[in-house]
């Protein structure tokens, strides 16, 4: 079955931890276009960081298939570094590494898995750190930067191996409040510039100004998916009605 | 007073010239902890290696197959058997052991402890840069992979300088007990500094000069060890910031 239309397809995954008590993910397929903004919203536990994580293989499902450009990631036989070149991941902490400069942090996987030229991509991470307003940080340690000027880092440390999709996960849970607003920012950026994004949110706010299709799972399921009016306006499902009449 | 304390001193250090002895066994102390100090970092390194790979990597390995993780994981086994037996048993009846049963044949007592020591420290050393390892956040493996870097790459420059940091003092702290405990060495004979003491206080009836010089002397010592980590702590530190 090959489909040139998607991007990421995947099917029936399922994830359970210890002794099958525990069922994170319960059957969930979805399709994502190249391009497309996609936000997962639902409650916690409902397996929505699970899904996200699972498209790079951060978490190894237990049984299904994801396809990305057609080749199934979950076969062992994958080179799974191969695919996380191409899918840049945005963590809810930031995971910068203390140890480098913000311009290391950028240059590091560039330099030692595509083997560019460290000019180059020092060039290209000076680019990149003008565009997101933090130029003047490239020799400053992740310490002595703020919460949100971390995640705006960590967003184009994920940009600079130029990949397909973006996954990010919660990037905005552990910002103060006044610094959700930049990292959103740079997220529409991004958005509009056509790249693919998967989103794991809890701003609705930006869910419905930004995605072009929202994902509404709990536990462990897919429950409703749809266009930002058609979740936020005429929610179908008993569990998503009683979500959002919490959240909103 | 003065007087009985300079004759006390003459008796000896200078009579017989027994500083002499002093210095040997010095010489033999640092000998067998710097060469036990070199062996324990370098099993402990290996033993860390295979420890956490197999617990980082292992699942990842499992799923791919093949005879490397079969390796790995006998080498998991191996290594936890080491520590479980090295760190149960006494220091003083592992050197024993070497010297009257494994190496029964050779007459080198320093070379015996010397690989005594080492094998001891390297446990030690191991559960020391496991923990540090084990301390990392997950998330940095995972931004480390996250970006396509493998599992060698994410450690070596994401992992590894940011451990190196983490468990200077206690791998200092473990220095400090080798060096320490080297002064059980001469139970099989060795001419340490401990022993040289106590044979100057064995030839001359007086116990508190020979003793308290030998104390004396391991604390500058241990000083010296101490004095280096601070320093080495401080330049990673300015490193950082």
């Amino acid at each position: 079955m090959k489909d040139e239309s998607y991007l990421i397809r995947v099917e029936d995954l399922h994830k359970h931890y210890r002794d099958h008590t525990i069922h994170a993910l319960d059957g969930v397929s979805i399709n994502i276009k190249k391009g497309e903004v996609v936000c997962i919203i639902g409650p916690s536990g409902s397996g929505k960081s699970t899904l996200l994580r699972s498209l790079n293989l951060m978490e190894m499902p237990s049984s299904g298939h994801i396809f990305v450009d057609d080749v199934d990631i979950t076969d062992p036989k994958i080179d799974i570094n191969l695919h996380r070149q191409k899918m840049g991941m945005v963590f809810q902490h930031f995971n910068l590494f203390p140890n480098m400069t913000v311009q290391k942090n950028m240059t590091i996987a560039p330099e030692k898995v595509l083997k560019k030229n460290p000019d180059e991509a020092k060039k290209q991470a000076l680019a990149l750190l003008e565009r997101v307003g933090l130029s003047d940080r490239a020799d400053a340690y992740p310490d002595q930067l703020s919460g949100g000027q971390k995640q705006r880092i960590a967003i184009v440390r994920a940009l600079m191996m130029e990949p397909e999709v973006m996954l990010f996960d919660e990037p905005t849970s552990a910002l103060d409040p006044e610094m959700v607003g930049e990292v959103l920012d740079v997220m529409k950026e991004l958005a509009k510039e056509g790249m693919t994004m998967v989103v794991v949110t809890h701003e609705m706010g930006f869910a419905r100004e930004v995605a072009e299709r929202i994902v509404f799972m709990d536990s462990g399921k897919i429950i409703e998916t749809g266009t930002p009016e058609e979740i936020f306006e005429s929610p179908k499902s008993e569990r998503l009605q009683s979500f959002l009449a919490k959240v909103l | 007073m003065f007087d009985r304390i300079k004759a006390d001193f003459i008796l000896n250090f200078v009579e017989s010239d027994r500083w002499l002895m002093i210095l040997k066994g010095v010489v033999a102390t640092l000998e067998i902890t710097s060469v036990a100090l070199v062996i324990g970092v370098v099993i402990g390194v290996i033993i860390a290696a295979v420890r956490s790979t197999y617990d980082k990597n292992g699942e990842d390995m499992k799923r791919r197959g093949g005879a490397s993780y079969h390796l790995l994981h006998a080498a998991n086994t191996v290594c936890r058997l080491y520590l479980t037996v090295i760190r149960g048993t006494p220091t003083v009846v592992q050197l024993l052991i070497a010297y009257f049963i494994i190496f029964a044949s050779s007459n080198n007592d320093i070379l015996v402890a010397m690989i005594a020591f080492g094998i001891n420290s390297g446990a030690y050393v191991a559960e020391i840069i496991r923990g540090g390892i084990m301390s990392i956040d997950e998330g940095q493996f995972e931004a480390g992979r996250s970006l396509g870097l493998n599992y060698y790459m994410t450690m070596r420059y994401v992992v590894v300088p940011q451990v190196i940091k983490n468990v200077l003092p206690a791998l200092f702290n473990e220095f400090i007990v080798l060096i320490k405990e080297t002064s059980v060495a001469g139970y099989i004979g060795v001419e340490d500094l401990t022993k040289m003491g106590d044979l100057i206080r064995s030839r001359t009836y007086s116990a508190f000069m020979p003793l308290l010089a030998v104390a004396a002397i391991y604390l500058i010592m241990v000083m010296g060890l101490t004095a280096l980590d601070t320093r080495l702590e401080r330049r990673l530190r300015r490193n950082e910031r």
